[in-house]
C-alpha cells in the first residue's frame, strides 16, 4: 500500500542522508521525498511517499523514530489528510498546439508562468494523480521537460504534527 | 577555565569517569595525544591496529557495562576502526569512538587522510557527530556518552577536525542533556504488563526466551527470580548466555542454529512464549514460516520498538527496560493468587526432560585425538566456571558457548551479530584491563587468531595475562563444516596452510607458548597456564580436524529440523 509519512526532524547537516541511508540500507522503497525547514528554523519537515505491506510500513515508522535526529512522525495515511505536489512542465507551444496547451492548462487550473514564441512553462499543483492526469492528457511529443517536487502532505482539521 | 579543543576532549573523557582509552595516533589527533600526554586521569592503551582498539573498548564495555572508548586518527585510522564499530553496533554495545578529521577548511578538498567518517560509519553507529564549532565540543561529547549508554545502547562516533582541537574555549561540562528527539522509554506500559501476567498464568507449555537485552539491562537477578517464581523453562540466545545461571535445572541451554535439542523443541512447541531482550534473530528462529506453523502467543519485552514484530508477529508488545518491566511483572505475579496450571506444567517438564535425555551435546570422550569440546569442558573445570571467556568466530565459538556454562552475566564476550573474526584477542585485552585479577581466556581458532595476532605485542607492553586457548583444527572449521554438509565435501579455500609455529610466535612476542597434542595433556596444560597469573600463555591445542558442531539447524530450515551428532 502507498503511504505518505511526515517527519519532523532536527535541521542538522546530514539529517537527510540518515533518512535516505536508512531507506536504501533496509531496502525500503521511496517514491518521493521532500524536505525543507519549517517556521521554526531548528526543525525540518520531510514528507516521504513509500509503498509496502503493513508490516513493512510499521518497521519503516519504527526505524525512522529510532533515528536520533527525528523528533516526531505521522503516517498521514492513517487518517484524513491533504496531499499536494507542484509540477512545472515545459511544453511545445506553437501553431495549433499553442491554443490547445493554453486550454489544457486552464482545464487543469494550471498557470502559464513562462512564455516564449515556441514554448509555455506551465505550473500545476494538486494531488499526484491530478498531475499524472495532466501528463496523460497532453500530447507526449509536446512535452519538453517536466519537474515535480514530490508530494507534501498535511493532516485535515485537528490532526497536527508539531513539537 | 579556557582550554584548547584537545584538552577539552580529554577533560570530558576524564569527567565521564573513563578509565581506559584504546587508541592509535596520527596527524589529525596529535593535539589530542599531546593533551593525553599531559594528563593522568585515564590510561591510554596503544594497540597495534585500530580494529583492535575498538574491540578492546568493546570487551571493556561488555564486561563492565560501562561505555568503552576508542580514539583513532582520520582516514585509514577510522576506516580500520569500522569493523570494530559495526561489531559493537550489531550487539548493541555502549561505546564512544573519537576520530580525528582533517581541518574544517580542508574538508571536501580530498585532503591528505581525509575520508567522510560520518558517511562511512552512518549505517553502523547509533549516532554520529561532526564537531564543526569549538563551542559545541563539550556538549557533543556529553550527548555522545548519553546516547551510547541509554535506551538500546550502541556506538557513537565523534569526528573532530584538527583545527577544532587547537582552538581555545571555556571548559564547562555541567550541562545536562535534554534532547527533544531522543527520549528512550524505560518503564513499561502497566496495562500490557498485566496482560502478560494473565497470559503467563494461562500457559500450558510456557517458555522464557531471553537474550542480550537482559545482560545490557543488568536484569539477570530479575530474570532469575521470575523464572523460578513461575517454574518455567528458560533458554538464552548466544548473546544472553550467563543472564540465567546455566547450571540451573530450569535452564534448557542455548537455542538456535547450534542450540540444544531441548531448547529448540521447547521453543517450537511452546504455547506461551515470553521473549525478554531478544530479537528473534534468523540464527535463532530459523525459518519464520516454519516457526509460525505451531500456534503460540508471544509476549515481547524490548526497549527498541523496532525489535518488536520485526521478524515474528507479537501478541503483547511491551516497550521498556527489561529490569524495570520485570520488576513490575514480578510484583504483579506475587500479588496475584493465580498460578499456572501445575499439572500442565509438570507434563510439559516431563516432555522437556524426554527431549533432554537424548543428550544432544554428547561427544566421543575416548578419542585419541583432542576433541575441541573436551578442551572447553576442561577449561570450565580448571577455571571453576568463573573465567571471562572471549571468543573469535567459528566452530570454537559455538563449542565455547555449548560447553562452558556461565552462571553470571558479562563473563561471556562474543561477537554474535556481526560474527567478527579477530574479535577475541583484543576484546580479551579490554576485559583483562577492566578486571586485572580475573581469569580471562580467549577461545579462538587458528584462522581467527591470525586476524588480530599483532595484539600479542600490546599484551606484552601492558602485561595483559590473557590465556589464549587456540583450538587448532587447521581449518576454517565452520566454513569446512558447511562445505561438508552442503557443498559435497568441496573444501574450497578453507584449509589453513602455512600456519606459524604458534609456540615460537608467542615466545617471540615475549609470552609463553605451549603446544598440546594429546588429550591427557589438556588439563595439566590448562592448570599450568592459569597458574602463571602474570603471563600471557598461548595454548595451541591440536584438535580433531573433522569435528563438527552439533546440533545444527541448516540455514533457512525450521529450528526443530536439527542435524544431530551421529550415534556414538
Ligand atoms: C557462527 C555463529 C553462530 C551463531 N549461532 C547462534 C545460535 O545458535 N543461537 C543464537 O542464539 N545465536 C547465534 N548466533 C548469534 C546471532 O547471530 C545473534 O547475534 C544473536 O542470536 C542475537 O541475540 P539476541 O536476540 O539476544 O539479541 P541482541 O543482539 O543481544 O539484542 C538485544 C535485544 O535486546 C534489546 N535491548 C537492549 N537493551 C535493552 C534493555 N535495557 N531493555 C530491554 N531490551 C533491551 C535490544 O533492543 C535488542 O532487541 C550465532 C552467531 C555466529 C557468529
Ligand atoms: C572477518 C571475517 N571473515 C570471514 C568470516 C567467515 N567465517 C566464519 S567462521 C570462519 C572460519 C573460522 O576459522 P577458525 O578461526 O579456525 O575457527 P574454527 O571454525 O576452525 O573453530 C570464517 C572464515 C568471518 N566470520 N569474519
Ligand atoms: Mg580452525
Amino acid at each position: 500500500m502507498r503511504h505518505i509519512i511526515s517527519i519532523l526532524m532536527e535541521n542538522e547537516a546530514g539529517a537527510l542522508s540518515r533518512v535516505a541511508g536508512l531507506f536504501s540500507a533496509r531496502g525500503y522503497n521511496i517514491e518521493s521525498l521532500t524536505v525543507a525547514p519549517t517556521e521554526d528554523a531548528t526543525l525540518s519537515r520531510m514528507t516521504i511517499v513509500t509503498r509496502g505491506s503493513e508490516e513493512v510500513i510499521e518497521q519503516i515508522v519504527k526505524q525512522l523514530n529510532k533515528l536520533i535526529d527525528v523528533v516526531k512522525i505521522l503516517d498521514l495515511s492513517d487518517g484524513s489528510h491533504i496531499e499536494r505536489e507542484l509540477m512545472l512542465v515545459k511544453v511545445r507551444a506553437f501553431g495549433k498546439d499553442r491554443e490547445e496547451m493554453k486550454r489544457m492548462a486552464d482545464i487543469f487550473r494550471g498557470r502559464i508562468i513562462d512564455v516564449t514564441e515556441k514554448t509555455y512553462t506551465i505550473e500545476l499543483t494538486g494531488p499526484g494523480t491530478k498531475l499524472d492526469a495532466f501528463i496523460e492528457a497532453i500530447d507526449p511529443v509536446a512535452i519538453l521537460e517536466t519537474v515535480r517536487t514530490g508530494a507534501s502532505g498535511i493532516g485535515r482539521g485537528e490532526r497536527i504534527l508539531k513539537v | 577555565m579556557e582550554l584548547n579543543g584537545a584538552e577539552i576532549t580529554v577533560k570530558c573523557l576524564a569527567d565521564e569517569g573513563v578509565e581506559f582509552v584504546f587508541g592509535y595516533p596520527g596527524g589529525a589527533v596529535l593535539n589530542i595525544y599531546d593533551a593525553i600526554f599531559k594528563q593522568d586521569k585515564f590510561k591510554h592503551v596503544l594497540v597495534r591496529h585500530e580494529q583492535a582498539a575498538v574491540h578492546a573498548a568493546d570487551g571493556y564495555a561488555r564486561s563492565t557495562g560501562k561505555v568503552g572508548v576508542a580514539l583513532v586518527t582520520s582516514g585509514p585510522g577510522i576506516t580500520n576502526a569500522v569493523t570494530g564499530i559495526a561489531t559493537a553496533y550489531m550487539d548493541s554495545i555502549p561505546m564512544v569512538v573519537i576520530s580525528g578529521q582533517v581541518p574544517t577548511a580542508a574538508i571536501g578538498m580530498d585532503a591528505f587522510q581525509e575520508v567522510d567518517a560520518i558517511g562511512i560509519t552512518r549505517p553502523c553507529v547509533k549516532h554520529n557527530f561532526l564537531v564543526k564549532d569549538i563551542k559545541d565540543l563539550a556538549a557533543t561529547m556529553k550527548k555522545a556518552f548519553y546516547i551510547a549508554s541509554t535506551g538500546r545502547p550502541g556506538p557513537v562516533l565523534v569526528d573532530i577536525p584538527k583545527d577544532i582541537t587547537g582552538q581555545p574555549f571555556a571548559y564547562d561540562y555541567s550541562m545536562s542533556v535534554d534532547m527533544r528527539s531522543y527520549n528512550p522509554v524505560v518503564k513499561g506500559h502497566t496495562g500490557q504488563i498485566k496482560k502478560a501476567a494473565q497470559m503467563l498464568f494461562e500457559a500450558k507449555r510456557p517458555m522464557i526466551y531471553s537474550g542480550g537485552g537482559v545482560v545490557l539491562s543488568n536484569a539477570s537477578k530479575q530474570l532469575t527470580e521470575l523464572t523460578r517464581l513461575l517454574g518455567f523453562p528458560c533458554t538464552n540466545t548466544l548473546m544472553g548466555l550467563g543472564a540465567y545461571p546455566a547450571t540451573d535445572k530450569q535452564f534448557v541451554g542455548m537455542l538456535g542454529m547450534h542450540g540444544t535439542y531441548e531448547a529448540n523443541m521447547a521453543m517450537q512447541h511452546s504455547d506461551v512464549l515470553l521473549a525478554v531482550g531478544a530479537r528473534f534473530d534468523d540464527r535463532v528462529i530459523g525459518s519464520p514460516e516454519h516457526f509460525a506453523r505451531d500456534a503460540r502467543r508471544i509476549i515481547h519485552i524490548d526497549i527498541d520498538p523496532s525489535s518488536i514484530s520485526k521478524r515474528v508477529k507479537v501478541d503483547v508488545p511491551i516497550v521498556g527496560d527489561v529490569a524495570a518491566v520485570l520488576d513490575e511483572l514480578i510484583k504483579l505475579i506475587k500479588a496475584s493468587k493465580e498460578r499456572t496450571d501445575a499439572t500442565a506444567l509438570s507434563a510439559w517438564w516431563a516432555q522437556i526432560d524426554e527431549w533432554r535425555s537424548i543428550d544432544c551435546l554428547k561427544f566421543d570422550r575416548a578419542s585419541a585425538i583432542i576433541k575441541p569440546q573436551f578442551v572447553v569442558q576442561k577449561l570450565w573445570e580448571v577455571t571453576k566456571g568463573e573465567a571471562f571467556v572471549t571468543t573469535d568466530v567459528g566452530q570454537h565459538q559455538m563449542w565455547a558457548a555449548q560447553y562452558y556454562p556461565f552462571n553470571e552475566p558479562r563473563r561471556w564476550i562474543t561477537s554474535g551479530g556481526l560474527g567478527t573474526m579477530g574479535f577475541g584477542l583484543p576484546a580479551a585485552m579490554g576485559v583483562q584491563l577492566a578486571h586485572p585479577d580475573a581469569q580471562v581466556a580467549c577461545v579462538t581458532g587458528e584462522s581467527s587468531i591470525q586476524m588480530c595476532i599483532q595484539e600479542l605485542s600490546t599484551c606484552k607492553q601492558y602485561h595483559i595475562p590473557v590465556k589464549v586457548v587456540n583450538l587448532n583444527n587447521r581449518y576454517m572449521g565452520m566454513v569446512r563444516q558447511w562445505q561438508e554438509f552442503f557443498y559435497g565435501n568441496r573444501y574450497a579455500e578453507s584449509y589453513m596452510e602455512s600456519l606459524p609455529d604458534f609456540v615460537k610466535l608467542a615466545e617471540s612476542y615475549g609470552h609463553v607458548g605451549m603446544k598440546i597434542e594429546k588429550p591427557e595433556d589438556v588439563e595439566p596444560a590448562l592448570r599450568e597456564a592459569f597458574a602463571m597469573k602474570e603471563r600471557l600463555v598461548f595454548m595451541d591445542f591440536i584438535t580433531d580436524q573433522t569435528e563438527n558442531v552439533f546440533p545444527m539447524v541448516p540455514g533457512g530450515a525450521g529450528i526443530t529440523e536439527m542435524i544431530l551428532a551421529e550415534e556414538l
